[in-house]
C-alpha cells in the first residue's frame, strides 16, 4: 500500500494525466460530475455522489457511431475510431465500479459492443472508498462494500492523507508511473478507515432492505401486482432516474445531417418515455404504469434471470435523491417486501 | 471478480459492424399491393449482402430518415439477393416506397432467431396462416419449404386480406405455390368484390371451415386480432400451443438485444425471437 498527501495529489493528476487522459470528478456551476482533469478544473472529490454516475466515461451520453457520405448518388459508410488511446478514471465509488460491472453483461455479451469494449480495454479504474456514506445510499443490499470498491486501483482519503492499492496488472501500471509521488503505507490507518465505514453503513436506513420478493423468480410473480398501480401514480416520466442511474444502459439511435452527409449516433434513452416502445403500427406499452413496472422488473427480476441473479442496481441512491415525485427503487422494494405480510 | 471484469478479452475485427450497416443496392421494386412494395436488394458488386435463415429480419436504413427492423421475406434459398416486402406506414417506409431500382440503401443484419426448419419443422406437415403484410416472414419459410420440398409433408397456406388487390406475392402464390403437388393454398378476403370467385370472409372463420386435424405444425402471422381469433379457433380443433409458431414485433433500434427497447419479459425479440412458439408467448408478460 502507498500513500500521498492531500495537498499532493494535483501534482498526482498533472503526472496521470502526463501520459492517458484523466477523468475525475469536477465541479462545474455547483454541480459535480466526472469531467477531464486540466490545471485549472475545480476537482472535488469530497462531494461522495457526482450528479451522473461515472458510466458516461465508458458509454457516454452521446457518441457517434458513424457518417454516412453521399456522393453521385453513392452512399460511404465511415465508422467511428475505437478508442486507442489508455485514459484513467479516478474516484469512482464503488457502486458505480459495480455499476461498470452490470454494464459488462450487458455491452460485452455476445456480440460485444465495440465502442464500448475499446474504452473499457483502454480505462484504468481508479476507485474511492465512501468515507462517509449518505442516507440515500443502500449499495450493502446489492453487494458492493463501498469501505473496499473494486478497481484497478483502490484508494481511500484518512484525514489529509490518500492510501493507494493496486488490485489488477493495469493498476500495478499505472502506480509504477506514479514514481516516487506515492511513498509506502502500512495499512493500520486503512483498516481503521474500513471498520468506521462499515459502522455508518450499518446504521443507514436502507441498508437492511430485504430482496427476498426479486430475482429470477420474480420476473413471473411480481408482473401481475396490484402494487404497481399504487405505487407509479406520482411518476412524472421524466427520465431523471434513468439518467443518473449507473446501469440504466437503454440507448437510441439517430441521425444527424452534417454539411458532407449524416452522422449516425447513438444517445442515451429512457423507457420512462412514451415514444420508447412506438411503433408506427402502435405501442406495446401505452400507459406510465406499464412503464413504470417495466423499469423496475427489468432491474429487479428481468436483469437477474438472466444474468445468474446478479440485479442491475447497485444502490447509488441517486434516483432516491433526484426523483421530483420522491419516486424511487426503495419504495418498490419495500411495498413488495410488506406485501403478504 | 476485479481481474477478470477489467481485463475484458475482445475480437477487435469482430465487434463493430454490429451497428455498422453495409451498402445494398435496390436492384428491382415490385408493387404488390396499393401499399406494399416488395424490394429486391443486392451488395455493390452483386450477390447477398450475407446469408440468413427462414425468419430472420434486418436493419433497413435509409440515411437522415430512419432505422427499422424488417423480416426478409426472400428465402435463404435464392442465392441472388434478398427481398423485403415493405408496408407504407410510416416516415421510413413512406420515403423506401419513393425510391427507384438503382438507388442505394443500408442494410445491416440478419438478426433475431429463425423457424425451426430443419429441426422442429421437418417431417411435418405444415400449415401457413397469414393475413395482409404478415404474409412477409412466412413467405421466406414457405419457399424454403418448397425449395426442399422432401424434407416436409402436406403444405396448407391459409392467406387472407382485405380485398383482392391487398394480397401480396399474388402472382407466385398463384403461378408457382399453387402448381407444386402437396401444396393446398386457400385464399380468402374479408368482402365479396367483382372478379374473386375464391372464398369470401376473415382468416379466423375460414381457418374453422377448412377444419384441419391436428396432425401437422402451424405457422401464424397476422395483425393481433387475427392471430388472437385464429389460435382460438386452434385450440378449439385440438392443436397444442408447443404446435403453432409465430413471430412477435417490437420497436427496436440495435438489433442485438442491448438498447433495451424490445425487451419483454427475459426476452428481447430482436434476439430471443422473432420466432416464438405460442406456448413461449404465453410464458411471457402480456405486453406484446
Amino acid at each position: 500500500m502507498y500513500k500521498i498527501s492531500k495537498e499532493n495529489l494535483n501534482a498526482l493528476y498533472a503526472a496521470i494525466a502526463g501520459g492517458n487522459d484523466l477523468f475525475l470528478p469536477v465541479k462545474n456551476a455547483g454541480q459535480t460530475n466526472f469531467g477531464l482533469w486540466t490545471e485549472s478544473a475545480d476537482v472535488d472529490i469530497d462531494t461522495l455522489k457526482t450528479v451522473k454516475s461515472a458510466k458516461d466515461i465508458f458509454f457516454p451520453q452521446s457518441e457517434s457511431l458513424y457518417q454516412v457520405r453521399r456522393q453521385d448518388g453513392k452512399l460511404e459508410i465511415q465508422g467511428e475510431a475505437l478508442r486507442e488511446k489508455p485514459f484513467v478514471v479516478f474516484g469512482i465509488r464503488g457502486c458505480d465500479v459495480k455499476g461498470m460491472e452490470v454494464l459488462d453483461k450487458v455491452f460485452l455479451s455476445d456480440p460485444v459492443d465495440g465502442y464500448y469494449a475499446a474504452r473499457r480495454q483502454m480505462g484504468t479504474i481508479v476507485s474511492l472508498a465512501c468515507g462517509r456514506p449518505e442516507t440515500s445510499c443502500f449499495c450493502k443490499v446489492f453487494g458492493v462494500d463501498c469501505a473496499e470498491p473494486a478497481g484497478d486501483v483502490v484508494t481511500w482519503l484518512v484525514g489529509d492523507t490518500l492510501y493507494w492499492e493496486a488490485k489488477t496488472k493495469k493498476g500495478e501500471a499505472l502506480t509504477e508511473k506514479l514514481g516516487n509521488l506515492l511513498e509506502k503505507a502500512d495499512t493500520a490507518d486503512v483498516e481503521k478507515e474500513k471498520e468506521k465505514i462499515h459502522a455508518i453503513v450499518e446504521r443507514l436506513p436502507y441498508s437492511n432492505l430485504s430482496l427476498e420478493k426479486w430475482g429470477a423468480a420474480a420476473a413471473d410473480q411480481n408482473f401481475d401486482s396490484p402494487l404497481w398501480e399504487q405505487l407509479y401514480s406520482p411518476c412524472l416520466a421524466c427520465g431523471t432516474c434513468t439518467f443518473v442511474c449507473p446501469t440504466c444502459q437503454c440507448y437510441d439511435i439517430k441521425d444527424y445531417t452534417t454539411s458532407s452527409g449524416v452522422q449516425r449516433y447513438r444517445c442515451w434513452d429512457s423507457c420512462m418515455y412514451s415514444d420508447f416502445t412506438m411503433m408506427a403500427h402502435g405501442n406495446n406499452r401505452t400507459s406510465q404504469m406499464q412503464r413504470f413496472r417495466q423499469r423496475f422488473m427489468h432491474k429487479l427480476a428481468y436483469f437477474p434471470a438472466n444474468n445468474n441473479g446478479m440485479f442491475s442496481c447497485v444502490g447509488c441512491g441517486r434516483c432516491v435523491d433526484k426523483c421530483p415525485s420522491h419516486l424511487n427503487i426503495v419504495k418498490v422494494i419495500k411495498a413488495f417486501e410488506k406485501e403478504g405480510q | 471478480m476485479a481481474e477478470a471484469m477489467h481485463e475484458c478479452k475482445y475480437n477487435p475485427g469482430f465487434m463493430r459492424d454490429t451497428l455498422i450497416p453495409q451498402v445494398g443496392i435496390i436492384t428491382d421494386i415490385r408493387t404488390e399491393t396499393p401499399d406494399v412494395k416488395t424490394f429486391r436488394v443486392e451488395a455493390p458488386n452483386g450477390g447477398k449482402l450475407f446469408e440468413h435463415m427462414p425468419g430472420q429480419c434486418a436493419m433497413v436504413c435509409a440515411p437522415g430518415v430512419g432505422e427499422a427492423m424488417f423480416s426478409i421475406t426472400s428465402s435463404p434459398t435464392n442465392k441472388l439477393y434478398q427481398e423485403f416486402s415493405i408496408k407504407r406506414c410510416g416516415v421510413l417506409t413512406e420515403y423506401l416506397h419513393s425510391l427507384k431500382a438503382g438507388d442505394e440503401i443500408l442494410v445491416r443484419g440478419p438478426y433475431g432467431n429463425n423457424f425451426p426448419v430443419e429441426t422442429e419443422l421437418k417431417g411435418q406437415n405444415l400449415l401457413f396462416i397469414a393475413g395482409g403484410i404478415a404474409l412477409a416472414p412466412l413467405r421466406s419459410v414457405i419457399n424454403y419449404c418448397l425449395d426442399n420440398r422432401e424434407n416436409y409433408g402436406q403444405i396448407d397456406i391459409v392467406y387472407g386480406s382485405r380485398s383482392a388487390d391487398d394480397l401480396v406475392q399474388r402472382k407466385e402464390i398463384e403461378e408457382v405455390w399453387s402448381k407444386i403437388p402437396g401444396v393446398n393454398v386457400h385464399l380468402t378476403i374479408d368482402r365479396p368484390q367483382d372478379g374473386w370467385d375464391d372464398h369470401v370472409g376473415f382468416v379466423p372463420s375460414y381457418l374453422q371451415e377448412l377444419a384441419f386435424d391436428t396432425n401437422r405444425t402451424a405457422i401464424l402471422c397476422g395483425p393481433p386480432i387475427m392471430i388472437k381469433f385464429c389460435l382460438q379457433g386452434l385450440k378449439e380443433m385440438g392443436f397444442a400451443m408447443e404446435q403453432v409458431y409465430t413471430t412477435l414485433e417490437l420497436r427496436m433500434k440495435c438489433g442485438v438485444g442491448k438498447c433495451g427497447r424490445c425487451n419483454i419479459g427475459t426476452k428481447y425479440v430482436c434476439k430471443d425471437g422473432p420466432v416464438f412458439r405460442f406456448d413461449q408467448v404465453d410464458a411471457l408478460p402480456n405486453e406484446y
